[in-house]
């Protein structure tokens, strides 16, 4: 038996890496929920009642897979031309700020203009944040890693300034946050009496676009043909440094509609702990989808899961909440290991 | 006004701050340099400092001495440093995504072991970490004695690094060949030398110092472990590394002028505390490493080798 490189990999075949990456991080955390002394089959009883078990649950479920849609989206979209945005974070941030500056007060429009209106300007801080990284990286040859990583926390200092002084409700007894969205501004609730927003339908819709422009434009197709090989796309006459600029305004415009969304969808106003690491575990997220933004609302809602069910497990069995991040950073790894081994086969004579 | 600023800088506590902000930077800088001349970028910085920094505190906390708890966290950092180069020089995954990985991994497992063995302690437990040792002679000096001579064994540790990298990248056949794996990786394999070995130790040793960097943090700069205490430390050390050119000693001038003016942006803030708000004093380490990036851009050469896989028998 020995293994041997394919020549061609079937495209059902990463589904499957991934698919059995996510079984092998379940497996993981089993044994890490014995760890902590608590039997696994009772823990994920809870996390499946947690995140399931009622109209509440899964309300809440789909609440949380909706910031992590647009981040995976944001991760995805660059990951697929091999531009590294690791500061999802901080674009995320850069949305909520625009929509709390053009959203408190300073435009006031009837609903259905006001929303598109906010999220528009989020898309664009978002879009803009990223920008000069992009710019850095194709005329200066500044990587693009450590810079977009190293602007998260520049990002959320500012917002923590604002919210200490300048942008900081008066109403909001010494807490640190902003002033609240106007009501024409604030999203609908998809389920009466939830926190399920349409912000999650706006998410589904986003990644269902961004898939028919990969798969059905020239812009699409530039994108893929960038990250496979930049310096052969250029040969083969594709505006590269245009490709990858208007790719970081997408990427960074999406992290923008995280923010945006929790912002005018969930929250109704800016706090500093409005994004738990969102931009983060947006990577996973997109790793998980195969950097596929119909498979990136898959993965979101299979995190988002673990993420209200470890919750609600820890409260019923005592294993530390932790344990959701320690599954999101498992399910990194196992798929990259997974799409290498898509790569070879098992030859069983010779 | 003026002069009060200026006088910070004759101030001995004032170097002291920049000695003991320097060492973290410093072993990690260090660290992410060794891997990166062998061709393997390392971003599983942030988590391995944060694990190693967990690691030592833990070791000490539940009985080891100081020693014990730094080499914990030196072999906690190898074995990250192990899984890093089996993901990226073994199977050739992407260098980007495995390290965002394994800095998510080793901090969350960090996290979720820390709460595992303290669970619900509000108020965060101590160590007696390491104490200052006073060199004779020279700590009785007025102002440099103060400044320099009076650190941890830790701090004296980590300066020692330098000429410890040094010595290795310079002056043993293995730092030659971390250099030319690197470099030329193919010319390392016609040379019958196995590149995949060399690179993946040149990973573990860089991120055994990773942790240490880490640790510096939980065992001599204080004495406690908190959550997300590295605070994006381990990106300013990739962001340095592109600064130093990949030069040990650059490393230490960047590591030494970095943590200057953090000790200078602190004292600075007291004094202008009331007219600028302490946010903007708290960015600017990060805009600081972004405009090292940039001013370092024009001369940088990266290892040529850098993010390239290398496969036995194929050609490049």
């Amino acid at each position: 038996m020995r293994f041997e490189v394919r020549e061609t990999i079937p495209q059902w075949l990463p589904w499957l890496a991934v698919a059995g990456a996510g079984i092998g991080t379940m497996c993981f955390a089993a044994i890490l929920i014995a760890t902590a002394g608590a039997s696994p089959l009772a823990g994920f009883k809870e996390l499946f009642i947690g995140a399931f078990g009622s109209r509440n649950a899964i309300t809440e479920t789909g609440a949380t897979a909706t910031p992590l849609i647009f981040t995976g989206l944001a991760a995805a979209i660059a990951f697929r031309a091999k531009f590294w945005n690791i500061g999802a974070e901080g674009q995320l941030y850069a949305g909520a700020l625009a929509v709390t500056y053009f959203g408190t007060g300073l435009i006031e429009l009837p609903s259905f203009l006001m929303i598109p209106f906010l999220l528009i300007v989020a898309c664009v801080a978002g879009g803009l944040t990223l920008l000069p990284m992009v710019l850095l990286r194709q005329f200066m040859r500044v990587d693009e890693v450590v810079t977009t990583l190293l602007t998260n926390f520049v990002i959320i200092l500012l917002v923590s300034y604002l919210l200490d002084g300048p942008w900081k409700d008066p109403y909001s007894l010494g807490w640190p946050q902003g002033a609240a969205i106007i009501d024409a501004g604030v999203l609908p609730q998809l389920v009466p009496r939830s926190r399920l927003h349409l912000g999650f339908a706006i998410a589904v819709i986003s990644a269902i676009i961004i898939w028919l422009v990969q798969s059905r434009t020239v812009f699409g197709f530039s994108g893929k043909a960038v990250g496979l090989n930049q310096s052969a796309a250029r040969h083969a006459g594709i505006p590269v440094t245009k490709t990858i600029i208007c790719i970081g305004l997408l990427s960074g415009g999406m992290a923008g509609l995280a923010g945006a969304s929790e912002t005018i969808g969930l929250k109704g106003y800016l706090t500093l702990d409005l994004s738990p690491g969102f931009g983060y575990t947006g990577i996973a997220v997109a790793m998980l989808g195969n950097l596929h933004p119909i498979g990136v609302i898959f993965a979101a809602i299979f995190i988002a899961i673990i993420y209200v069910g470890a919750d609600a497990m820890s409260r019923a069995i005592d294993v530390p909440t932790y344990l959701a991040d320690v599954i999101v950073a498992t399910t990194v790894l196992a798929v990259l290991i997974g799409l290498v081994l898509v790569r070879y086969r098992v030859v069983m004579r010779g | 006004m003026i002069f009060d600023f200026l006088e910070v800088l004759v101030n001995a506590g004032f170097w002291a701050a920049t000695i003991r902000i320097a060492c973290p930077l410093l072993l990690a800088t260090l660290g992410e340099l060794m891997c990166e001349r062998a061709g393997v970028l390392n971003l599983g910085i942030e988590g391995i400092m944060s694990i190693g920094a967990m690691v030592g505190w833990t070791a000490v906390y539940m009985g080891a001495d100081l020693s014990t708890g730094v080499m914990a966290a030196a072999l906690i950092g190898a074995a990250f440093g192990l899984v890093h180069a089996g993901f990226t020089v073994y199977l050739g995954a992407s260098q980007h995504v495995t390290g965002i990985g394994i800095t998510l991994f080793a901090s969350s497992i960090g996290y979720f072991a820390f709460r595992l063995l303290l669970p619900s302690s509000t108020t965060p437990p101590k160590i007696t970490a390491f104490q200052p040792i006073d060199i004779p002679v020279l700590s009785d000096l007025p102002f440099l004695g103060e400044a320099f001579f009076q650190h941890t064994a830790f701090t004296y540790l980590a300066f020692l690094a330098v000429p410890f990298v040094l010595w290795l990248m310079n002056r043993t056949p293995f730092g030659l060949a971390v250099k030319v794996a690197g470099e030329n990786p193919m010319a390392l394999e016609a040379q019958g030398i196995d590149v995949l070995g060399v690179r993946t130790l040149a990973v573990i040793i860089g991120s055994a110092l990773m942790a240490l960097g880490g640790a510096y943090l939980t065992m001599s700069a204080f004495d406690a472990f908190y959550f997300g205490m590295v605070n994006g430390r381990g990106w300013i050390a990739v962001a340095l590394v592109i600064f130093a050119s990949w030069r040990p000693s650059k490393a230490l001038l960047g590591a030494l002028l970095f943590a200057g003016l953090d000790a200078y942006q602190v004292r600075a803030q007291q004094l202008a505390g009331a007219i600028v708000p302490y946010q903007f004093f708290l960015m600017m380490p990060y805009l600081l490493s972004i405009v090292a990036m940039v001013v370092a851009a024009k001369s940088t050469r990266y290892p040529k080798a850098l993010l390239t896989p290398f496969r036995r028998g194929e050609r490049h």
